[in-house]
């Protein structure tokens, strides 16, 4: 079953491979970029959670590899990993501010059983510069999720940034095993106000909002657990 | 450093080393040991044989020692004096560790002689010496710099001064070569892959919040919300002016940063010819000398009828050659900030070298308008008591479709049309993108329509008489292309065979650069017909200024009433639309391009073929009919 997923991960990544050997000019090199979006904690009834969100690309003007990963885990009674995925995706410019994304994601689950999808989603920036993400994902036994995110920077100088984030995940399916539900599963929206010491290194403090809504709520409910959670979060945004 | 001192911002470039510029390379690491130790100011070179060594040096513009690529270890590199009517023989001995170039920049030569790697010739590799060797046919002020990789951003650049063979038509007492440039303690390479990552990286201009709420007090809030609309809606930043500025870079006047204070003297009632040359990689200049009329009397090395004007934006590659006349016994300073107001060059005109002027405070930082968003230019300077009716028309840069274009709308102020002569057809070559059929020359090709092309002018205007953005409201003379004419009348014939259409265009997020959409490295050349007159049109559909710069072969700008200003660069303003004529005098492989160094690189480049036999044309009935002579 996971080597029948990882499959199409390894044909993404061989094809984003391809295209970028036979895209590039002598005149045009490759260039990457990896960008730790998130690296925060959170304080949390449990304690602290620590969370990343961080991706990079490598390739030129039109395709690029993207790699990308977010995950929570709880540092303290012993560390215990809540959440954790990878994405391998191959970008394709198709319009001046939008690129598709065609990838494999592989969700890690300590105890429960790894999830595995395909994902197609669109990335860029819409009209009034929000940066944009929507992602399907097919995944197996005809689980599918749909995942929106969007964030915006407001400048209050042109170093202290504060940047409002906003997140949207779906479901097509219950899926028993990990106890969610269908239809709307969570909305998380973020404030974090970072201070630009360079470009590329800002620390940042701010709240996260997360609430879960629908059959997933309910379930969480019976299984005893908090669906809503405001937290105060404090870390660092650099990329390189 | 600026980002140690966030709320100074970008007023704080660094103004650089108070003792000169370029100071010895001692202390740095082995490898930098080894290489020559660079200095600044230009040595003059004069006569017909001359060898010139490219190498790597050690460079301290700013406190701290950088690397360099410097010609015979100065930067600038010496100064090259040549006479008209001589043949020079350059031996260029190549030191670096990587294939170099020099590339004389305006001359008339043999292509072979032109010095860009993969067009003229191999490039000269390592360790190697390459001769070139040609006839002088022209004089005035030119300037040579390397046409490989990054290398001139890191010092690589001189001027080159041609006596003329008769007598100098404007005799002077002094005479002094302003070579303005922009250096970067940064590494080019990292340089443009910043840009690649995050174009907006040197621009701390951005709008804040507080920018809004002021405009919401001053301009009321629906009014802002409306203004603010279609840069929002198109995704542009208004005060995108330079993509590097004086975040990273140290302004030079002959190799001198603004601290090191580059001085000339005269004696008062001394007529001075002041050469400039803008040899910078990125930046637009804004010239002047507070209390001093300028003359210009050469513009491109090329001679004009004398104009007086007090200010010039000098765009990258151009020269500019004026006359001063400082009668008074005091000091002077010439002040060239950057068109985004992030940085300045300066130096001192002065009687006595312990006498200085107040340097001027820099302008605040112009935000962009319609004119530059190709929206039509503003009738007259008022940009802010001007009518917004035009917003709707912004092509909103969807890319995915086109809908709402204004293409082909005919606007008479901006419709360039022929020459009273009569119809010149547009050049269409099947097999050939940019040459694709056009209904005019401001409608868009399919070949804009994609990720590399982020907007388009909707209604690109006449702006040869436009000063350009922050300094339309200038109490003082700002000298336009307007102004200008070729002395001695047109220097060729003002009616070409046929008319080549390219549209200047990008995607400033992706930091894309190409003419029509296409990049280089998707390009066939562009084949003129020796003898052939061609009319090249220009349209600006980005929000940025380009120097354009044609190899090998003059550029005659069309002013109109068959007046002509011969130039080997034009800069086009943004939302500008201008034409100008090109003698296919001499055969070969001709590099045209973007001067601005990362856009060339990210391939706003052609290569010109001029060929003997006749291209297949199907858009010109008049092939190989040639205008000899003035018009």
């Amino acid at each position: 079953m996971k080597t029948k997923a990882l499959t199409p991960a390894l044909a993404v990544a061989g094809l984003a491979l391809w295209s970028g050997a036979h895209g590039m000019d002598m005149r045009e090199p490759a260039f990457s970029r990896v960008i730790i979006d998130e690296l925060e904690a959170r304080d949390v009834d449990e304690g602290t959670l620590a969370v990343w969100e961080a991706s990079a690309w490598y390739g030129g003007d039109i395709d690029k590899l993207y790699l990308s990963t977010e995950g929570e885990r709880l540092m303290d009674q012993g560390g215990e990993t809540e959440s954790f995925e990878t994405r391998l995706a191959w970008s394709h410019a198709f319009a001046p501010f939008w690129d598709w994304q065609l990838g494999a994601r592989r969700d890690w689950q300590p105890d429960d059983p790894n999830r595995d999808w395909a994902s197609i989603g669109v990335q860029g920036v819409a009209p009034y510069r929000f940066e944009t993400d929507v992602n399907l994902f097919i995944g197996e036994d005809g689980l599918t999720q749909l995942r929106l995110e969007t964030e915006y920077e407001l400048l209050f100088t042109q170093k202290l940034i504060l940047a409002p984030a906003l997140e949207m995940n779906l479901a097509g399916k219950a899926d028993d095993e990990l106890n969610t539900g269908d239809g709307l599963m969570n909305l998380e929206a973020g404030l974090r106000l970072r201070y630009e010491i360079r470009r590329e290194f800002a620390p940042y403090i701010g709240v996260n909002w997360e609430r879960q809504f629908g059959d997933t709520a309910s379930r969480t409910r019976v299984a005893g657990g908090e669906v809503e959670e405001t937290t105060l979060v404090a870390g660092v945004r650099l990329w390189f | 450093m600026t980002s140690n001192t966030p709320s100074l911002g970008r007023r704080r470039f660094v103004q650089g080393l108070a003792l000169g510029g370029a100071v010895l390379g001692l202390g740095f690491s082995p490898r930098q040991l080894l290489a020559r130790q660079g200095q600044t100011g230009a040595a003059e070179l004069s006569g017909t044989d001359f060898h010139l060594t490219l190498d790597t040096a050690s460079v301290n513009l700013t406190g701290r020692h950088r690397p360099a690529t410097l010609v015979n270890g100065s930067l600038p590199a010496p100064t090259l004096r040549w006479r008209e009517g001589d043949t020079v023989t350059l031996a260029v001995t190549n030191r670096l560790p990587e294939t170099s170039s020099i590339h004389w920049h305006g001359l008339l030569l043999p292509f072979q002689m032109d010095g860009v790697p993969g067009l003229s010739f191999d490039g000269i590799p390592p360790g190697e010496t390459f001769t070139y060797r040609f006839p002088v046919k022209q004089n005035g002020t030119y300037w040579y710099h390397s046409h490989s990789g990054f290398q001139e951003q890191t010092g690589l650049y001189g001027a080159i001064i041609i006596d003329p063979a008769e007598t100098q038509p404007h005799p002077v007492d002094r005479d002094y070569v302003m070579v303005l440039s922009d250096w970067s303690d940064e590494s080019p390479d990292q340089l443009y892959a910043t840009l690649k990552k995050l174009s907006h990286y040197y621009n701390f201009n951005e709008r804040t919040v507080f920018d809004t709420l002021r405009d919401f007090r001053e301009k009321g809030v629906a009014r802002t919300l409306k203004d603010r609309h279609m840069w929002n809606t198109m995704r542009m930043s208004q005060s995108d002016l330079a993509d590097v500025t004086g975040y990273t870079y140290t302004y030079l006047l002959n190799g001198h940063s603004p601290n090191g204070n580059w001085t000339g003297l005269f004696k008062p009632g001394e007529r001075v010819r002041l050469r400039f040359i803008n040899a910078s990689a990125m930046t637009f200049f804004d010239i002047r000398i507070p209390g001093l009329d300028m003359t210009v009397v050469a513009m491109d090395g090329q001679p004009v009828k004398p104009v007086r004007f007090h200010e010039c934006r000098l765009g990258v590659a151009e020269t500019l050659d004026v006359i001063v006349t400082p009668e008074e016994k005091q000091a002077f300073t010439v002040f060239a900030q950057s068109i985004d107001r992030s940085g300045f060059a300066r130096g001192t005109l002065t009687p006595d070298p312990a006498l200085r002027a107040e340097v001027p405070a820099m302008d605040p930082p112009p935000l962009l308008g319609h004119t530059e968003m190709g929206m039509g230019a503003m009738a007259g300077m008022g940009h802010g008591a001007a009518n917004h009716g035009g917003i709707g028309h912004a092509d909103m840069g969807h890319g995915d479709m086109n809908g709402g274009d204004m293409n082909g709308m005919a606007h008479g102020s901006t419709d360039h049309g022929a020459a009273p002569g009569g119809h010149v057809p547009l050049a269409n070559v099947p097999g050939n993108p940019d040459l694709a059929p056009r209904a005019n020359a401001t409608e868009h090709l399919d070949s804009e329509y994609g990720p590399g092309v982020d907007m388009r002018a909707t209604a690109p205007a006449a702006l040869l008489d436009d000063p350009g953005i922050g300094l339309r409201e200038r109490p003082w003379k700002v000298l336009t292309y307007a102004d200008l004419e070729t002395a001695g009348g047109a220097p060729d014939s003002s009616h070409p065979d046929r008319e080549i259409v390219l549209h200047l265009t990008g995607n400033m997020d992706r930091y894309m650069w190409s003419f029509n959409g296409i990049k280089f490295a998707d390009a066939v050349p562009l084949e003129l017909r020796h003898g052939e007159r061609a009319r090249i049109t220009l349209v600006n559909d980005t929000m940025m200024t380009h120097p354009i710069h044609l190899h090998g072969l003059w550029s005659d700008l069309e002013l109109g009433d068959g007046r002509l200003l011969r130039k080997h660069t034009i800069t086009v303003k943004p939302g500008e639309k201008l034409s100008y004529l090109v003698r296919a005098d001499t055969p070969g492989r001709w590099a045209y391009h973007c001067h601005l160094l990362y856009h060339m690189q990210a391939g706003m480049f052609r290569e010109v073929r001029v060929v003997e036999a006749a291209a297949p044309d199907h858009g010109d009935p008049h092939h190989g009919h040639q205008h000899g002579g003035h018009h």
